[in-house]
């Protein structure tokens, strides 16, 4: 079946069999890599992405939910010449060991603090509960984290009206 | 070989040989001692992976235009080793890292390094690449005196240009057009002093990370070919299962399929979309019929297993009279425990390979390129020159996980389907269920002390699997056992080398004039099982730190300062005195409930010294461990980035907290019953601490020590301190789960 969504601030329409995860669209249909497959089972979060701005695990969510939604992979925060808050604060920590978990956090994070920009240090920590990292790259996602925050919520004190990220 | 028959070679015997370290252990030129333990003399740079490869123009190569490629045998698994790699031959060559185009492990292009593993790529590429970048810039240098008639130590290097005190310059490129770098590399190619580095020593930005924070096409699991097919493996249910029955007509005209492929009990399937692969894999798993049979432990207890597959035993050290120990007042006797445990890999292994005209190529996350060639090429009945195995960056592998596995499955479907590209990623159960484990160990350890607070008997008895099990034969490939004419995975052979295996780290580094150290060797393996990051050191150095805090209580002294009792080298002793100081270690006891845990190693007893010291809260209740803070000093030898060996540090206490606490691999008397994180959970950021801090000790202008894997012992041993700190218990079963914690201290 044709479905109509938006990803990366692109519409797009494919060609899916109604059951397949949004995950196998973004990366198969449509060559992203940002979102990864890690479990196929909701398990662990490399495969977050945002929808409508809230973090969804891509895995485990059937395409054909995604009719005129909005979807954001990792690439919709900036590219490598010109990086997003987030990525750019991942970078900064140096946040990434084998870095295939990353995108999902900062996905994760993204979704947080759009809805929380005053997100605490626990807050953080129990947005992120639900994924993994294998690395043990813990610590510097956290420092980056707090680092995208900061930054995003002095963009808004310039820009009132921006949308951060 | 009988029972019991100790094996004459020990490895205190080699370690004894003027200090030497000995890398590698086969070697096709012998390689020149390198000083260790802080002796006076600066050392002599060791020639690394010169030895096996010494031509330049293999490391190091300049274009016409000036364009600067080096080459490593080595893979980027997420440690950062390209960016260091990168740092060291900019250093050399004098010019900015952004000039270095890196090629890392491919057969066609690098050279063979073989496994990057061991934490010694910074020892072997590293040392390599550094001298063979210097020698290409004495050469250019020479080249620039000769054609601009001024004196080689007059000139300036900036920009890919050498520039003469009167301002004529040549470029990289033009004089490497009249030069010949087919050279053999001297051992004494002229170093950048420590006082003039200005690139090494330094942090500098990785390189792959804007890439993958940004969704670039960063591992393999991103690669797409023009034509490419998805396939997906449907494994056998358990270690020994047979397919007996398959009715796979439904499959097969299942949208998109375009083949169902058995080969024995090799069974796949492979579709022109990656989630038609997934669903048609899934009818295809219903479609099969297996005969199983009960080859696992099921409940056997770990020390039960372990005993019943002893078959020989090998003396790993033997020094003074270490006897039996006699239990008594002033002696400790302890067993301890380590269960199966994942790599985990967060993206299941995937491989991507193509049969060509020309021969087969691979992409795969191995961390062994070469081995892992001739592995396939074995299974596929192909010479190894019509195998080409190109490494692509994978999820983090920690070891030998399921990466050379994926390859092979990809390889042989591929095989099957000439022309067509096959991509293949596990599913989450698959790597769980078919990666090869760290395997289970105990240690029987007993000491006693003198009159005077010192240990003067050691002995230490390590039960263990080999921990490698990797490629170079067509058996270590699941793929391959699978075949209808299989080939069988090769025997295992306990080998005693200075680097250890399952009896790496048994050799304390203390200074104890009677120890005997004995590896009681299996060599069946019920679980399949290889490299763990550590291999047998994290066991081993969780069983001899706990030792060390034991006999430290028993003496009346200080964790600390009873360790450098026992400690001769200063660097051990710096390591163990910085941690100490950093983390504010002063013997107190914290709340109650907290404690304050301390252990030491040093990574192979001639790698990275690390010490390490944490604080955690043991909440009686619920058995729940909180680690809350944690200091470790670190001594890799020369640094070139430091913020690399700062998060390959962090990463191994975070990662080794997390077997420590929470992980277990279970299995039932016929299968793997841990298969996604529900059933094997790891940690997550709740357990993460509040801070680590790690200390990198200088050592300008001494060889590379390696960093990777120095965390992994004593962070097991250091929570293990804490909590007796804590609670009065002593705990040697690894994990310390909540209800392994729980029953400790609520028991006597």
């Amino acid at each position: 079946m044709a479905i109509d969504l938006t990803v990366n601030g692109t519409p797009q329409r494919v060609e899916a069999d109604p059951d397949t995860p949004l995950l196998y669209v973004l990366r198969d249909d449509l060559g992203l890599n940002g979102a990864k497959f890690g479990c196929g089972l909701g398990q662990c979060g490399a495969c977050t992405v945002t929808v409508d701005g809230r973090a969804v695990l891509s895995c485990v969510t059937p395409v054909l939910l995604m009719q005129g939604r909005a979807v954001t992979t990792v690439e919709g925060l900036g590219t490598a010449e010109a990086p997003g808050p987030m990525q750019r604060a991942f970078i900064e920590e140096q946040a990434a060991q084998c870095g295939y978990c990353i995108p999902g956090m900062m996905m994760r994070a993204q979704a947080l603090l759009q809805e929380r920009p005053d997100a605490d240090d626990a807050a953080i920590r129990r947005a992120l509960e639900f994924n993994l990292c294998r690395c043990g790259t813990h610590m510097r996602i956290l420092r980056a984290i707090r680092r995208a925050a900061d930054t995003m919520r002095h963009a808004e004190t310039a820009a009132p009206n921006g949308r951060a990220g | 070989m009988s029972d019991h028959s100790p094996l004459p070679l020990t490895r205190r015997g080699l370690l004894a040989a003027g200090g030497a370290l000995v890398v590698t252990v086969s070697l096709a030129r012998p390689l020149p001692a390198q000083t260790g333990g802080g002796g006076a003399r600066p050392p002599k740079p060791a020639p690394g992976s010169l030895a096996q490869t010494p031509r330049l123009d293999a490391w190091v190569r300049i274009g016409a235009d000036g364009a600067i490629t080096v080459f490593t045998g080595k893979a980027e698994l997420g440690q950062g080793i390209r960016t260091a790699l990168i740092q060291v031959a900019a250093e050399e060559l004098r010019v900015p890292p952004a000039a270095i185009t890196l090629v890392t492990a491919d057969t066609a292009r690098t050279p063979n390094e073989g496994y990057t593993a061991g934490s010694q790529s910074m020892q072997n590429s590293g040392t390599a690449i550094r001298a063979a970048a210097a020698q290409a810039r004495v050469l250019l240098a020479q080249e620039a005196a000769r054609r601009l008639g001024a004196p080689a130590d007059a000139l300036g290097f900036a920009d890919r240009r050498v520039t003469a005190p009167d301002g004529r310059t040549l470029g990289y490129g033009e004089l490497a057009a009249s030069l010949d770098l087919t050279v053999e590399v001297p051992a004494d190619a002229p170093l950048t002093p420590p006082d003039r580095l200005s690139v090494m020593g330094k942090p500098l930005p990785r390189v792959d990370i804007p890439t993958k924070v940004t969704g670039g096409a960063a591992y393999v699991q991103d690669l797409r070919l023009e034509g490419m097919l998805h396939a997906r493996v449907v494994r056998p249910p358990s270690p020994a299962a047979r397919l007996t029955a398959l009715d796979s007509a439904a499959v097969e005209t299942m949208p998109g399929v375009i083949a169902v492929l058995r080969d024995g009990d090799f069974l796949a399937v492979v579709a022109d979309k990656e989630y038609r692969a997934v669903k048609a894999m899934r009818a295809l798993t219903t479609a099969a019929r297996w005969e199983e049979t009960a080859t696992l432990p099921g409940d056997t207890p770990i020390p039960d297993l372990l005993r019943g597959l002893e078959r020989e035993v090998g003396t790993v050290d033997a020094n003074g009279e270490a006897g039996t120990i006699a239990d008594g007042p002033r002696s400790l006797r302890a067993r301890f425990t380590r269960p199966y445990q994942l790599h985990g890999s967060i993206g299941p292994s995937c491989g991507v390979a193509v049969m060509g005209e020309d021969g087969l190529t691979v992409w795969s996350h191995t961390q062994g390129v070469y081995p892992d060639r001739k592995a396939i090429a074995e299974m596929l009945r192909l010479p190894p020159e019509r195998v080409r195995v190109i490494h692509t960056e994978g999820s983090g592998c920690y070891g030998h996980n399921g990466a050379d596995d994926a390859a092979a499955d990809a390889a042989l479907i591929a095989s099957k389907l000439p022309g067509r590209p096959v991509r293949v990623q596990w599913m989450r159960e698959q790597e769980h269920a078919g990666e090869p484990y760290g395997p289970a160990m105990m240690i029987e350890a007993a000491a006693s002390l003198d009159g005077n607070g010192r240990i003067d008997r050691w002995t230490f008895d390590v039960w263990s699997n080999t921990h490698t099990t990797r490629p170079g034969g067509a058996g270590a490939l699941l793929a391959a056992r699978h075949l209808a004419e299989p080939f069988p995975a090769e025997p295992a052979a306990m080998q005693i080398t200075p680097a250890g295996n399952g009896d790496r780290n048994a050799i304390p580094l203390y200074a104890i004039p009677n120890t005997r150290v004995l590896w009681h060797f299996l060599p069946d393996m019920p679980l399949r099982v290889s490299a763990l990051r550590s291999l047998g050191a994290y066991a081993n150095v969780f069983a001899l730190e706990s030792m060390m805090d034991d006999l430290a209580l028993l003496a009346g002294a200080d964790p600390v300062e009873f360790r450098l009792r026992h400690l001769e080298d200063p660097r051990a002793r710096r390591v163990v005195e910085l941690a100490a100081e950093r983390f504010g270690w002063t013997g107190a006891a914290p709340a109650p409930g907290v404690g304050h845990g301390f252990a030491f190693a040093r990574y192979k007893n001639h790698a990275a010294y690390l010490a390490l010291a944490v604080e955690l809260a043991v909440d009686r209740g619920s058995g729940r461990v909180r680690m809350t803070r944690a200091t470790a000093a670190i001594d890799s030898g020369a640094i070139v980035n430091p913020d690399g060996i700062r998060n390959q540090t962090e990463g191994g206490i975070i990662q080794a907290m997390s077997w420590t606490l929470f992980e277990r691999a279970v299995y039932d008397d016929t299968r793997v019953t841990s298969v996604d994180w529900a059933s094997y959970p790891i940690l997550r950021f709740a357990s993460v601490p509040d801070r680590i801090d790690v200390h990198i000790v200088e050592r300008p202008g001494d060889p590379f020590l390696g960093t990777g894997e120095a965390a992994q012992g004593p962070t097991a041993a250091a929570i293990g301190n804490a909590i007796r700190a804590a609670t009065g218990r002593r705990l040697r079963d690894l994990p310390f789960t909540p209800d392994r914690v729980r029953e400790a201290t609520a028991t006597g």
